[in-house]
Parts: structure tokens; C-alpha cells; sequence
């Protein structure tokens, strides 16, 4: 019953197809990223079970190919069962071994990758200090209770759910926000603009102002720019319908209950057990041009928790990691005093460094367990040769056994010292 | 007799690459003198020389002036062409120097379209209207130019180029320089006496004052367009690489009224130059030479040694013994005379050390691992393909790995030698790729991937040529090849694998990402994923001996979109250096790849080589 499954996922043939299909799709992938820009084609090309088409006008996907995801599960069960099948104790096969067990752990890790780990950004300028970065995309209607002397109570709702246009409510508010429209990408204006319609709020500032939606940003180094009205509503009445923008720095304010609130779409803040502060930027150029030769940030880092207090030195190439959280020089301000450090919060960022090292030796040992012997007997006797049942040799393992690791056939190949052409 | 014919030919050839070191005196003005001064251009000391040839490969693409003059031609080196653009630019505005090919831009210039070279003064009159082009092409990102624009932008920035440096060493008005300097120095005293006392609203020295500011006037054009920075600090305190032009350092010495050393001698070549007097000139320079070398011992000496290289020449004299090897080694395949293919071998082994020489020689100018840039990968393929030939030869003694290596390390030194034309090969190197570690692993590796599947491909080549068209690929050598192009992909796997995997690795460190499927990520990727395809089609008895071939030459078009293609797609962190010669050149290769393939797909009764063993099998 399972035999033919157990065949099938274990044929080389299934191997070369995966093979070819991945450097179809790499291929396809990396033209398409000249229209679709680095973003979107990677998640529709790379990190996707199928690539879909989408007819001009009609709403429907229709896979036409395998993505990325597809592909690497199909390659990693080929490997995995063709091991299993074709397992044999011993020392010939290490090598080859090896370099499947790095190439499982590099696809494996890098799938996990795709689930695991977190990218967003920590801007500071010189003298700033904070405890939280920004989701690079990602936006978050934050509903703060400002009242507080010391401290804010935050409650922080994902765009994800703002999408679904419905009412949200949470413990820590004692209102509920009603979402009426939601852009994911928005422009807005001063003046009437054809295309734009008026933003018909009842409070706060953003009546006089025009609004509307824009097609989704696909470069990577632009984001998308969300809007929404969202009326603040309790269970006598509403307080008020306001509206929020990646676009407003101001947030909106009202009071209810005795309490100042605040209403702020803001990119979506992640909190760090620690915080940084910026002492200083550096922005180095050669001598007598505007060739950057480095860039660095000077921070001190202060965890109130273990009472650390120290400073670091973060430049290209030379990342700060700390708490499970690793901090890059990223990017910095026009005007150099600032800088963005990019944080990445990615639990397997080591297995490419062990892949790299298991394959690395196992390639070694396989290729060299080839080229000694060959290169011995070559050296050794030149000229004596049997080329024919060298020959016979990788025909009759050809058809005969589909062995992925046939390497006893082919190290036949490879030892069967060719007869010199002339003398 | 033949046995000695191999090591006549080396001695030859070693004979006239060492020629160079022994160069004929100079007479007249000792422009190879001047040229050794070191001087900072493009962040990095380097001599006269060095901006000359890189300036001159830019604007003419060739590194001399060949010069018409009542019918009598007349060749300038590179050096001789710039110390005439700095110090008679007068004169110099006549050499025909820039080189445009596009007719519209011709038609836009209204200059006949029967030359290949103009002069600035034939340009000249419709400057006017080459400016307007190029602001309104400036706002056009470069990848979405047509090729007018993009051709008119290049002369433009070449035509840029040549109006900064002939401003370099003096003010475009100035005549007799030193005499111009001694002048302004005696100006700055009563000069800035009524430039204060203007400030402070009391009565001034009105001649004064503009006696001080004319100079001034030119000396900040200087300052704002010089290009090379060729006057050294003579303050102890200032660092060591704090050099400026020749106008920022007139200014400076307006406020502190102390003139510079430097720019004295400068001054004086200046003058001694425009007058005629090649005695002064060359005395001039000597004497400046001493004077900067008990100061800045390290730069003169770095200046001498960057001289030396460009002299020496090393790439292009290792191409033509390759080119002479590869025509001998083809030969043999023919005559099938021993004397030929050893010949050949020892000239590429020959060729192999100049190669290396100059590879060795640019590491150490440089302080960096062998690859920094494209035209350093297309050097450093070659040197590693002309390796696996030539240990292809030392095993099969067939001629096959001579052909290989020459024929590769020609070609690729070919290759770089258009990649030099974008300007300086040395250029420092930006913030995230200053890192000896990572290129001297990861780059260095991948490239060594890259090297050899061309290794592979161009195998693949040879058996698909000789095999349709000739009767030479003997059920021998066809084997061997097969052999060798297998070994060659199970190298390049590995080289490619790791490669990719330590840039993986490197982006992890400096971008926080191990993978993001960038183009150039994707490209070195590819030729991974390949090389797996074609050893486990192999494995699985999917293809056999010739399938094995046409996959290998497939293996080139993948690496050579890799090495160019994905530069051409400007977009991604890698993007850097897209030409448009070549990509026209990248297509043509990857069109020669196919047919090499579809000849590869005949059947096998149209192949002229396996004619007998058909019959003998039937």
C-alpha cells in the first residue's frame, strides 16, 4: 500500500524534476521582481505553495505553478524517504549523508524562518533613548489612557483586525471602537483632489480634510500608508467618530469618564525588556569623495532587570545581539544625527552556519574519496586503461538500480583510468 | 630540434614581458616622471599615472591620443595627453579625444558622423544644448533611458570629467602660474587688511581688496571642480590623508597667508610647461619628488609601485601568450604533434604566472583579497579557470585542458579589460562591503563556483564541437571529457554551495537576513540548483554522456546570468554596474550557448565524429 508512495517520493527522477522546477521558479522569480518589486514577488513566488495567475478583470487565482514552499516540502520528503530507503551502515556514504542532512537543516531552518522571525526598525536620533521598535509595515490603532502621570495604558489593535470593519472591544477600554472605513493604503489632502472624497468625521480634527484609497505599495522601500474612521462608542452612546492615519503624527483626543484618551494608527510597536539610547553617529566617507567608508552607532544599552549598563558599538557588518533580539545598522537621517538600527528577532538564524559546515565537509569528503584514488591510480600507471568497462560500469547502474547515492557506480566511473589518446 | 621549440618560445615571450622593466630614457618633458607623483583621487593614493589611464579609458576608451598633424600621426600616451589637459588646455581642447558612436547624438551636436574621436572645440558650440539634454535626462532613472539618453549621458559626464581635470592644476585664466602665485601672495596682506576694515565699515583699500578677490574669484572655481587632490599637509597635526586640491589650498593660504610647498613646485611645472622649457619642468619635478618623499615616503612609494604595475602591464601581456598558446594548442589537435601541445602549455603556464603576478601585485596595492568588483571577478575566473586546465592537461596530456585554459583566460581578461573602461578598477570599497573577511571567503568562493562551470560548459563545448564537426573526438577523449566535465560540476557544486550559503551568512551578519531572494542571491542560487540538476540527472541515469554535455553548457548561460544578467535588472541591494555593451554582449553569448546546445541535440548519425563507431556498433 505505502510501497508505491515510498517509491515515488524516493526517485531521483522526482529529485532532478524538483530541481529543475526550483530553478524554473528562481528564475521566473527574480524577473518578476523588475514589475512586482523585491516584496511581492517574494511572497508570491518564494514563500508561497503556488504561484497563481490572475486573469486581467476577473477575480479568480489559478495555480500554474509550484512556489517556493511546494517545492522545498516536495525535495525535503524526496530526500528524507530516498534516505530511508536507501540507507546503508558504513563510512562510504558519510559524505553524501552529510550534505543531505545540511541541505534538510538549511531548508528546514529557513522555512521556520519564514514563521519565526520578526523584522522591525528602531529609529533614534542622537540623544534619544527607547525601549520598543516599529514594525516596518505593519500598522496598529493604538488607544491610549493618558491620564496616567507617569505612564500611558496602551491598547494596541492590529490593522488585522481593523480590516474586518467590525467593532472591537477589550477589557482594558470602556468603549468600544466601531470601525466604518478602513484604507490599507490612503492619501490624503488639504483641498478637494478628483478621486478624493471629504472625510466626514464629527470630532476632532480631520473634518476639511480630503481622503482615499490607493492601490497597495509593492516596492520595498516604500510602505503603505493606512487610513480609518473609527467612531468611539459606549453602551449609551457614541462619543464620537474620528479619524486615524499613518499620515497624522497628532494623535486625536477625547475625554470619557473622567479620562484623557488618545487615538494614534501608528506602525506596530514591539517592546524590548531593555533599552537603548543613541550617544552618537558616525557617517565616514573616504577622503575627497562620497564614497561611504562606514557607519556606526554609538548606543548604551541599560536593562533595568540585571542592572546592565554598558555602551555598544554597532557598524556594518558588526551587529549588536543581545536578549534574543539582534540589532544592524540599518539606515540613518539626511542630516546624520540619526540612526535606524534594524531589529530581527529569529530564533534560527544559527542553522545556515551549521548547513554550511555539514555540507561544506560533506561535499569535501565525497569529492576527495573520488580524486585521490583517481588521481593515484592516473599517476601511478598512465596510459594502462579499461575505458570500456568503465562505461558498462555507469550504463548498467543506470538502468538497473535508481540508487540516488550510487556512488559505488560512479566511483567505478571515476577510477577506471582512461587510455591515453597518443603517445 | 622540436624538443627545444616549447622552452624557445617561453624564453621569448618571458623576455618580452621583462622588456618593460627597462624603458628608454625620456627626453624633452619626463611626463613618466611626473606621472609617479602620488596624488588622493576616488578616495585612494595613486600616481598621475593611474588618473590619467583611468580618465583617458573613460573618455576614449583607449589609453593613448593618437593625434593627426599635416598628415603626420602622432601617438600621446595617457600621461603626456593629461599634462597637456591640465597645463596647455588651450591646445589640449583640440586633441580628438571623446568618443561618441550614437548618431543621434552626433545629429544633436551637429558633428559629422564620418569620425569616431572629437575635440572639445568641435564640440563646443552646441554645449549649450547637450546640457539641456542631460537635465532633463538626469531625472530619468538610468535602467528606463533609451539609448540616445543613456549615450548622451555618458558623453556628457566623460565631457564633465575632462572640464575638472583640466581646471586640476591651475585657474582657467592663469598663464604664468608661479609668477601668478608670487602675486597673489604679496595681495594677501594688504588684501585681507581691506577686506577687515571693509567689514568693520571703516575706509578700505579698494585696489587692494580687488586685486585679492580676482585671484580668489578663479581659485574658488578651482577649489569647487579640481578632482584630484594633490597638495599634502605640511601641518603635523592634520592626518595623513587630509590632502586638497590645488584651489582649497589657495584658499586656505588667503586666510594664513602661508603658501604650501606643493603648490609652489606645481606652479612652477605649470609655468616651465606653458614656456617651453622641458629642462625646468624636469628639474622642477625631481625636486618636488624629493621634498614629498622625505614627507610622505609611504604614498611616493605606493605611487611608484602602482606606476610599475600599470607599466608592467601584466593582463594584457598575459592575453596575448594566452591567445598564442590557445592557436598552438588547437593546432595539435590536428597535427596531433606532441611539440605543439607542449608549447602551449608551457606559454599558458607562462601566461599563468604573469596572470598571477598581476593578481598578487593588485591584492597588494590594494590591501584587499583578490575579488572587489566585476572587473577583479573577470581576472581573478580566468586565473582559476586557466588552473583547472591546465590540472585537466597535467592529467589527460590531450590538448583539451590547454585549450581550455587559454582559451579562458584570454577571453576573461578580455572581459575585464571593457569592464575597465566604467573607470577606476581600485575603487575603495563601500561601507557594507569593507570587509577583508567576507570577500576574501564568501567572494572568492562563489567566484570560484563561477569559474568553474564555465570550466565545465566550455568542456561541454569542445566535445559538441569537435564531435559534430570534426572527426577528431575519438571514443577516448570523448570519454575523458565526459570525466572531466563531471569532476569539473562536482567541484563547481561544492564551490557554488558553500559560496552561496557564506553570502547567506554575510547578509546575516550585516543585513539581518540570511536570504532575500535578491537577484544576485538568486543568481549565485541558480547555479547551485543547476549543478545539483545535472549530477542527479547524471546519478539517476537520466542523461548519459551527451546529455551530461548539453546540460554543462547550459551551465554557462545560467552562470553568466548570474555574473551579468542580474546586474542588468537594476533592482536589489546588489545592483551595481549596468552596462549596456554588455548586455548586448550577454545575449550574444547566451544565443551562442543555445545553438551550442541544439548542434549537442543532432542526432548522432549527423555527427561527423561518431561516424565509425555507428558503423561498427551496426
Amino acid at each position: 500500500m505505502l510501497k508505491p508512495f515510498i517509491r515515488l517520493f524516493s526517485s531521483l527522477k522526482l529529485t532532478v524534476t524538483c530541481l529543475l522546477l526550483g530553478c524554473i521558479l528562481v528564475f521566473w522569480g527574480t524577473l518578476a521582481q523588475v514589475h512586482l518589486g523585491l516584496y511581492k514577488a517574494q511572497n508570491e513566488f518564494f514563500r508561497s505553495v503556488f504561484v497563481y495567475w490572475q486573469p486581467a478583470g476577473s477575480g479568480s487565482h489559478i495555480p500554474i505553478f509550484p512556489g517556493g514552499y511546494l517545492i522545498g516540502t516536495v525535495l525535503l520528503i524526496n530526500l528524507l524517504t530516498a534516505h530511508v530507503r536507501y540507507y546503508q551502515p558504513g563510512k562510504r556514504k558519510i559524505g553524501i549523508v552529510l550534505i543531505h542532512l545540511g541541505v534538510v537543516l538549511l531548508l528546514t531552518g529557513q522555512m521556520l524562518t519564514d514563521f519565526l522571525s520578526r523584522e522591525s526598525n528602531l529609529h533614534l536620533r542622537i540623544g534619544e533613548t527607547r525601549n520598543y521598535s516599529e514594525a516596518d509595515r505593519a500598522f496598529e490603532l493604538a488607544v491610549l489612557d493618558t491620564t496616567g502621570k507617569d505612564s500611558d495604558k496602551v491598547v494596541a489593535i492590529p490593522c488585522s483586525l481593523l480590516v474586518r470593519r467590525g467593532e472591537v472591544s477589550d477589557p482594558g477600554m470602556p468603549f468600544t471602537v466601531r470601525v466604518k472605513t478602513f484604507y490599507a493604503n490612503s492619501s490624503l489632502a488639504q483641498q478637494p483632489q478628483p478621486g478624493y472624497d471629504p472625510v466626514k468625521t464629527i470630532a476632532g480634527p480631520g473634518s476639511g480634510i480630503w481622503w482615499r484609497d490607493v492601490p497597495r505599495e509593492t516596492e520595498m522601500n516604500r510602505m503603505d500608508m493606512p487610513s480609518a474612521m473609527v467612531e468611539i462608542t459606549t453602551p449609551k452612546n457614541s462619543i464620537g467618530t474620528f479619524l486615524v492615519s499613518g499620515w497624522l503624527d497628532r494623535p486625536q483626543q477625547f475625554i470619557y469618564d473622567g479620562h484623557t484618551y488618545e487615538l494614534l494608527l501608528r506602525q506596530e510597536r514591539f517592546y524590548l525588556p531593555f533599552s537603548l539610547h543613541l550617544i552618537d553617529f558616525r557617517h565616514d566617507k573616504y577622503p575627497g569623495t562620497d564614497i561611504p567608508k562606514n557607519f556606526s552607532s554609538r548606543v548604551r544599552l541599560q536593562n533595568v532587570g540585571n542592572h546592565e549598563d554598558r555602551e555598544v558599538l554597532i557598524y556594518m557588518n558588526n551587529p549588536l545581539r543581545y536578549a534574543g533580539e539582534t540589532f544592524y545598522q540599518a539606515s540613518f537621517d539626511a542630516d546624520d544625527h540619526g540612526s535606524v538600527l534594524q531589529v530581527v528577532h529569529n530564533p534560527t538564524w544559527l542553522t545556515p552556519y551549521f548547513s554550511c559546515v555539514l555540507v561544506a565537509t560533506g561535499l569535501l569528503i565525497q569529492f576527495l574519496s573520488h580524486l585521490i584514488p583517481f588521481l593515484k591510480r592516473r599517476l601511478a600507471a598512465p596510459g594502462s586503461a579499461d575505458v570500456s568497462s568503465a562505461d558498462g560500469a555507469v550504463r548498467g547502474s543506470a538502468a538497473g538500480r535508481r540508487d540516488p547515492s550510487s556512488v559505488t557506480a560512479l566511483r567505478r566511473v571515476d577510477a577506471g583510468a582512461p587510455g591515453r589518446e597518443k603517445k | 630540434m622540436k624538443k627545444w621549440i616549447p622552452l624557445i618560445l617561453v624564453i621569448v615571450m618571458a623576455g618580452w614581458v621583462l622588456s618593460a622593466l627597462h624603458q628608454k630614457p625620456e627626453t624633452g618633458f619626463h611626463a613618466r616622471e611626473f606621472g609617479k607623483l602620488p596624488v588622493l583621487m576616488n578616495g585612494r593614493f595613486q600616481p598621475f599615472d593611474s588618473v590619467a589611464r583611468n580618465s583617458l579609458l573613460q573618455i576614449r576608451t583607449k589609453q593613448s591620443v593618437v593625434q593627426e598633424e599635416n598628415g603626420k600621426t602622432q601617438t600621446l600616451t595617457a600621461m603626456e595627453w593629461l599634462l597637456e589637459t591640465m597645463m596647455k588646455p588651450e591646445s589640449a581642447n583640440d586633441l580628438k579625444i571623446f568618443r561618441i558612436d550614437n548618431n543621434e547624438v552626433l545629429a544633436l551636436l551637429k558633428l559629422p558622423d564620418n569620425q569616431k574621436y572629437y575635440s572639445l572645440n568641435q564640440i563646443r558650440p552646441q554645449v549649450d544644448e547637450l546640457e539641456k539634454q542631460a537635465d532633463r535626462i538626469e531625472k530619468i532613472e538610468s535602467a528606463n533611458r533609451t539609448v540616445f539618453e543613456s549615450q548622451l549621458m555618458k558623453l556628457y559626464e566623460t565631457l564633465n570629467l575632462y572640464q575638472r581635470l583640466e581646471i586640476s592644476l591651475k585657474p582657467p585664466a592663469s598663464d604664468d602660474f608661479a609668477a601668478e602665485l608670487e602675486a597673489f601672495q604679496k595681495s594677501i596682506g594688504p588684501g585681507m587688511a581691506a577686506v577687515q576694515a571693509r567689514e568693520a565699515g571703516q575706509k578700505f583699500d579698494l585696489e587692494a581688496f580687488n586685486t585679492l578677490l580676482g585671484f580668489m574669484g578663479g581659485y574658488d572655481t578651482v577649489a569647487r571642480f579640481a578632482l584630484p587632490l594633490v597638495i599634502p599637509p605640511v601641518d603635523i597635526n592634520v592626518p595623513r590623508n587630509a590632502w586638497q586640491n590645488i584651489g582649497t589650498n589657495l584658499m586656505q593660504t588667503a586666510r594664513t597667508g602661508e603658501m604650501n610647498p606643493a603648490t609652489k613646485f606645481y606652479a612652477e611645472m605649470v609655468t616651465a610647461c606653458r614656456a617651453g622649457q622641458p629642462d625646468d619642468f624636469n628639474r622642477v619635478v625631481g625636486e618636488y619628488r624629493v621634498w614629498l618623499a622625505g614627507r610622505f615616503a609611504p604614498q611616493v612609494q605606493k605611487a611608484d609601485q602602482e606606476f610599475l604595475f600599470s607599466t608592467m602591464e601584466p593582463f594584457y601581456k598575459a592575453s596575448v601568450i594566452y591567445v598564442l598558446a590557445l592557436v598552438l594548442a588547437l593546432l595539435s589537435w590536428f597535427n596531433l604533434s606532441d611539440w605543439l601541445r607542449r608549447s602551449a602549455f608551457y606559454l599558458i603556464g607562462l601566461a599563468w604566472v604573469i596572470h598571477t603576478t598581476g593578481l598578487v601585485f593588485r591584492m597588494y596595492l590594494e590591501g584587499r583579497p583578490p575579488v572587489t568588483n566585476l572587473y577583479s571577478s573577470a581576472i581573478f575566473i580566468g586565473w582559476a579557470a586557466v588552473i583547472l586546465g591546465m590540472v585537466l592537461e597535467k592529467i589527460y596530456r590531450d590538448g583539451i585542458g590547454c585549450v581550455v585554459a587559454s582559451f579562458t583566460g584570454f577571453v576573461t581578461l578580455i572581459i575585464a579589460h571593457n569592464l575597465a573602461l566604467s573607470g577606476d578598477t581600485m575603487e575603495m570599497m563601500r561601507a557594507v562591503l569593507d570587509t577583508n573577511f567576507w570577500l576574501a571567503t564568501h567572494v572568492v568562493t562563489v567566484t570560484l563556483g563561477y569559474a568553474s562551470t564555465f570550466v565545465a560548459g566550455f568542456l561541454a563545448i569542445i566535445y559538441i564541437l569537435r564531435g559534430v564537426f570534426t572527426t577528431t573526438l575519438s571514443e577516448p577523449t570523448a570519454k575523458s571529457l565526459a570525466r572531466m566535465v563531471y569532476g569539473i560540476v562536482c567541484f563547481a557544486t561544492l564551490f557554488s554551495f558553500v559560496g552561496t550559503v557564506l553570502g547567506g551568512i554575510w547578509a546575516d551578519q550585516s543585513w539581518g537576513r540570511f536570504w532575500g531572494w535578491d537577484p544576485k542571491e538568486n543568481g549565485a542560487l541558480l547555479i547551485v540548483l543547476w549543478n545539483a540538476t545535472i549530477l542527479h540527472a547524471r546519478w539517476g541515469g537520466l542523461v548519459r554522456e551527451r546529455g551530461l554535455m548539453n546540460l554543462a553548457v547550459f551551465g554557462n548561460i545560467v552562470t553568466s546570468f548570474s555574473w551579468f544578467g542580474v546586474n542588468m535588472l537594476g533592482i536589489g541591494l546588489h545592483s551595481y554596474g549596468f552596462t549596456d555593451a554588455a548586455f548586448k554582449w550577454l545575449i550574444l553569448f547566451i544565443g551562442s550557448q543555445v545553438v551550442i546546445i541544439l548542434l549537442g541535440l543532432l542526432p548522432q548519425k549527423l555527427w561527423r565524429s561518431f561516424q565509425p563507431r555507428a558503423s561498427a556498433q551496426a
